[in-house]
């Protein structure tokens, strides 16, 4: 859903939208180039676009630091849907537990309040003590950027339910158990989505902090090895694969939403 | 089956420093196979009655009872037809009628079986695999009821079922009911406000004054029903137009109306 703008009584034609689109787009470039080319900074600080797509192609074909940049974003890939499927995973349940009892909401409310304003990149010194560069340092950055959306909104989502539903479940005799599954979780399933497009962002975004510290390899780690040796086409072409990548997973997920808010 | 019982029951709701009295102080029995039905005024505290029967709420003095048994919480044993259907939108009317039974302990053939019936006798058929948003009213309110009998409940209690309805379709719904009762009798407790479909389908009728909710007057319909003969007549304006059938009607708008004359508000 949507909301109106103000401004859509202008509703822009399909035309004037692409126009605009390119618009902006080569007025950045454009800057880049100038900014490139007048030399702001040493050139090697500041590649002009074209040396980054270059760099992009010839990083997506030849290894750069053990892999390709393909096989550094699969590694990134995996590392993401591992942390965001544990936070999937474990805030769910939570949430529907949290809105149907009073004692669990309680206990986890207080706790949860006051972890979740602390930057997930604040837990790279814990993550690379306990887990060094293996796969738990990251995921678990990951996941604690991608689980406070998946708890907020399945708990929202569940508590705010309209309330004839649940006296439905009650006088058919539902258990508790089957009122979690059968009313609460699917009632909430709009608000679920919305929140796990939140947390994937988050997630993703979360990813790259995790690798610049507490990898060796995948995106971030990637970009840090070509920081190191001052190679800034390379550092530009893994925060270009990072918006591509992450502009992908929200269209599948938002293609998802809107599914589900059609029923 | 079974009674319900209503025993000296107050119900008080508290809005800031002020107390409302919902419910003041109401005894009632509805027999086994009675169809009773409460009218009166919006605010008189008839939904609450309802509800308390039901369990999802609890009397702030005196009990409630079905079957002899105290409510206290609510169960499969006491169905409940909402005015707003409460269908659920994520699942199919084979799943909606068939959510209730699957709490109790029947094996799926049974319960498959009792299902089908109620498709077919409230006329469900083809419409099995729609979901609700998918239906009119009518057939929505209709899986309601489907949902509400199929549990074979000790009684049933029905919150203005028709209230959302258009006049049309709330004619047709008024005559399946009665169809329904017929074939299948229980003790129903019915909520309305039209005193029409009250006379119509109830054997009682319960009419209740306004803050405090009390009652006001119960009239006895079956007698006059069964003498006069409206068992016969097929249609229901026609069995509205009877002179037995006015007589009543008038005489339960004068006691309504009764109380708008003596209302300060």
């Amino acid at each position: 859903m949507e909301g109106y703008a103000i401004n859509s009584l202008h509703e822009l034609s399909r035309r004037q939208w692409l126009v605009l689109t390119l618009l902006g787009a080569s007025a950045f470039i454009g800057l880049w180039y100038f900014l490139a080319f007048i030399g702001v900074t040493p050139q090697k600080f500041l590649p002009t676009p074209l040396d980054v797509v270059q760099r992009f192609f010839t990083l997506s074909t030849e290894p750069f630091v053990g892999m390709t940049l393909f096989g550094h974003l699969a590694s990134s890939f995996h590392r993401f849907l591992s942390g965001f499927g544990l936070a999937v995973a474990i805030g769910v349940p939570l949430g529907l537990l949290m809105a149907t009892s009073k004692v669990v909401d309680r206990i986890v409310t207080p706790l949860f309040e006051s972890i979740r304003f602390v930057a997930p990149i604040a837990w790279i010194p814990f993550a690379a003590l306990w887990f060094g560069t293996g796969m738990g340092g990251p995921v678990l950055i990951i996941f604690m950027g991608a689980f406070p959306p998946v708890l907020i909104n399945t708990y929202r989502g569940s508590k705010y339910v309209d309330v004839k539903y649940l006296e439905a479940a009650w006088t058919l005799g539902a258990s508790r158990f089957r009122v979690m599954t059968e009313v609460l979780m699917p009632a909430a399933v709009p608000s679920i989505v919305a929140g796990l497009r939140v947390s994937a962002g988050l997630g993703w975004q979360s990813l790259v902090g995790a690798e610049l510290i507490a990898a060796s390899s995948g995106v971030g780690y990637m970009m840090v090895k070509g920081q190191q040796s001052i190679d800034t086409s390379t550092v530009m072409s893994g925060m270009l694969a990072i918006g591509i990548v992450g502009l992908l997973i929200d269209i599948l997920l938002r293609k998802i939403q809107e599914r589900v808010s059609q029923r | 089956m079974a009674n319900i019982s209503f025993n000296a029951v107050e119900r008080v709701f508290h809005q800031g420093d002020k107390e409302i009295v919902a419910v003041g102080g109401v005894t009632l029995e509805v027999a086994d196979r009675e169809f009773v039905a409460i009218v009166g005024p919006s605010g008189c505290g008839k939904t609450t009655c309802l509800r308390m029967a039901a369990g999802l709420e609890k009397p702030t003095r005196g009990t409630v009872s079905v079957g002899g048994v105290p409510v206290t919480a609510p169960g499969p044993d006491r169905s409940v037809v909402f005015q707003q259907f409460a269908l659920f939108p994520w699942k199919t009317v084979t799943q909606n009628i068939e959510f209730g039974l699957r709490s109790l302990n029947i094996d799926a053939k049974t319960r498959a079986e009792r299902v089908k019936h109620y498709i077919e006798f409230m006329g469900l058929a083809g419409y099995e695999q729609g979901f609700p948003h998918q239906l009119s009213g009518g057939m929505q309110q209709r899986v309601a009821i489907a949902r509400a009998y199929v549990l074979d409940p000790k009684v049933l209690l029905m919150d203005e079922p028709f209230g959302a309805l258009d006049a049309q379709t709330r004619v047709v719904m008024q005559e399946e009911l009665v169809r329904l009762a017929r074939k299948h009798p229980r003790t129903v407790l019915f909520i309305t406000h039209a005193v029409e479909e009250a006379v119509y389908l109830a054997d009682r009728v319960v009419v209740m004054t306004r803050r405090p909710g009390l009652i006001k007057e119960i009239v006895d319909i079956k007698s006059i029903r069964e003498r006069e003969r409206w068992d016969q007549v097929e249609r229901i304006e026609d069995v509205m137009d009877q002179p037995s059938f006015v007589g009543l009607r008038s005489h339960i708008w004068r006691l309504l109306r009764k109380q708008h004359a003596g209302d300060p508000q």
